[in-house]
């Protein structure tokens, strides 16, 4: 009886171990700001003169939604933005993100800085034009050194803000509505408290 | 992202026939060969988080060429390789460290494959000894003797079995 209850148990636990290995998401890295202040910037706002820092958002819990029109899975998850956008619940400001260098297919030695700030401007209203505009508004990164100072890898990634100005979640890749209910939502509503 | 894994794999396939021209097209902007050096040795620390298992060294995508542009901007700065190896750290966390520091966290990555070393031989060696103790020889009881003798249909006269 032993002699095969102990490899049966064995056999289990492997498979029970590399099941759970298998359904974890690689690319959730944790990240290492949760819990540490935002890094402060001042970066362009898309379709106006102004600059904006996060300082700007004291007070207040914010998301912070990093995108670009060349990223794909942005696209899986703007409706639940827009959606989100149109409740008031809380303000979505949108990071955009290497629009021009990082679509894969800009010829970036051909492009000085002021036809890449033109062309990032450009790209971007017209993709929020086409898929709505969810944001209190868009940020301009568009060296992506603010993005690299907040870790960013994959986007989209999506950061909950609290009104000291410290990252509480970042949330890597599309929102769905299940994270969205069950993570994003929580957290917003007890920062809120 | 998936598209710069496609690219990466795709230019990773070119680069198998000629190695060289990879580790030339890693560092583009060799202006200096000294700096050049250096942002070399701590890409190939750092690991890349858009395609997992390779380090920026390594790698095409996009991001990894944000690491090395951080990483000569760091060192025009006069920062020190442990100084850019922790200003990555504090942004991508020691996952981005292919040698990250042993603590807490990290206690399992390194002491976990010598746990299980340890416990492989330990279960090795109890097997071995009890399987030479059940083929140790045993003598039959007069019973089995005659069975056996039945058995074969013979008259052996050495009674030693084997």
């Amino acid at each position: 009886m032993n002699r095969f209850l102990w490899p049966l148990i064995g056999f289990v636990a492997l498979v029970i171990l590399l099941g759970v290995g298998l359904n974890l998401n690689p690319r959730e890295v944790p990240s290492p700001f949760v819990g540490k202040p935002a890094p402060t910037f001042s970066l362009p706002v898309l379709g106006s003169e102004k600059v904006f820092g996060p300082e700007d958002m004291k007070g207040k819990v914010w998301l912070l939604n990093v995108w670009a029109s060349w990223c794909v899975s942005c696209r899986q998850e703007h409706p639940l933005l827009v959606d989100l956008g149109k409740k008031n619940i809380v303000p979505v400001v949108g990071l955009n993100y290497k629009e021009v260098r990082g679509d894969g297919e800009t010829d970036m030695s051909k492009t000085d800085a002021a036809t890449e700030a033109r062309l990032a401007r450009e790209r971007a209203s017209k993709w929020l034009l086409q898929h709505g505009d969810p944001y209190q508004l868009s940020l301009l990164d568009i060296d992506g050194r603010v993005g690299f100072n907040y870790g960013v890898y994959g986007v989209p990634e999506t950061y909950v803000i609290d009104k000291a100005g410290i990252i509480r979640l970042k949330h890597t890749g599309p929102i769905t509505p299940e994270s969205l209910a069950k993570q994003v939502m929580p957290l917003v509503a007890e920062l809120n408290k | 992202m998936i598209r710069n894994c496609i690219s990466l794999l795709a230019a990773f396939a070119l680069s198998l026939g000629m190695m060289t021209a990879q580790a030339r097209e890693a560092t583009p902007m060799a202006e200096n060969p000294a700096i050049e050096k250096r942002v070399l040795a701590i890409t190939t620390e750092l690991r890349c988080l858009v395609c997992q298992n390779q380090s920026i060294a390594d790698s095409h995508a996009d991001l990894a060429n944000d690491f090395r542009r951080e990483i000569r901007l760091l060192i025009a700065e006069g920062k020190s390789d442990q100084q850019i190896l922790d200003y990555m750290v504090e942004r991508y966390g020691d996952f981005v460290r292919y040698k990250p520091p042993l603590k807490g966290t990290t206690i399992l990555l390194w002491l976990g494959p010598a746990a299980l070393l340890i416990l492989g031989l330990t279960l090795l060696v109890r097997f071995l000894r009890r399987r030479n103790q059940m083929l140790g020889d045993t003598a039959l009881s007069a019973e089995e003797q005659k069975a056996a003798e039945a058995l074969l249909d013979t008259a052996p006269q050495d009674k030693t079995p084997q």
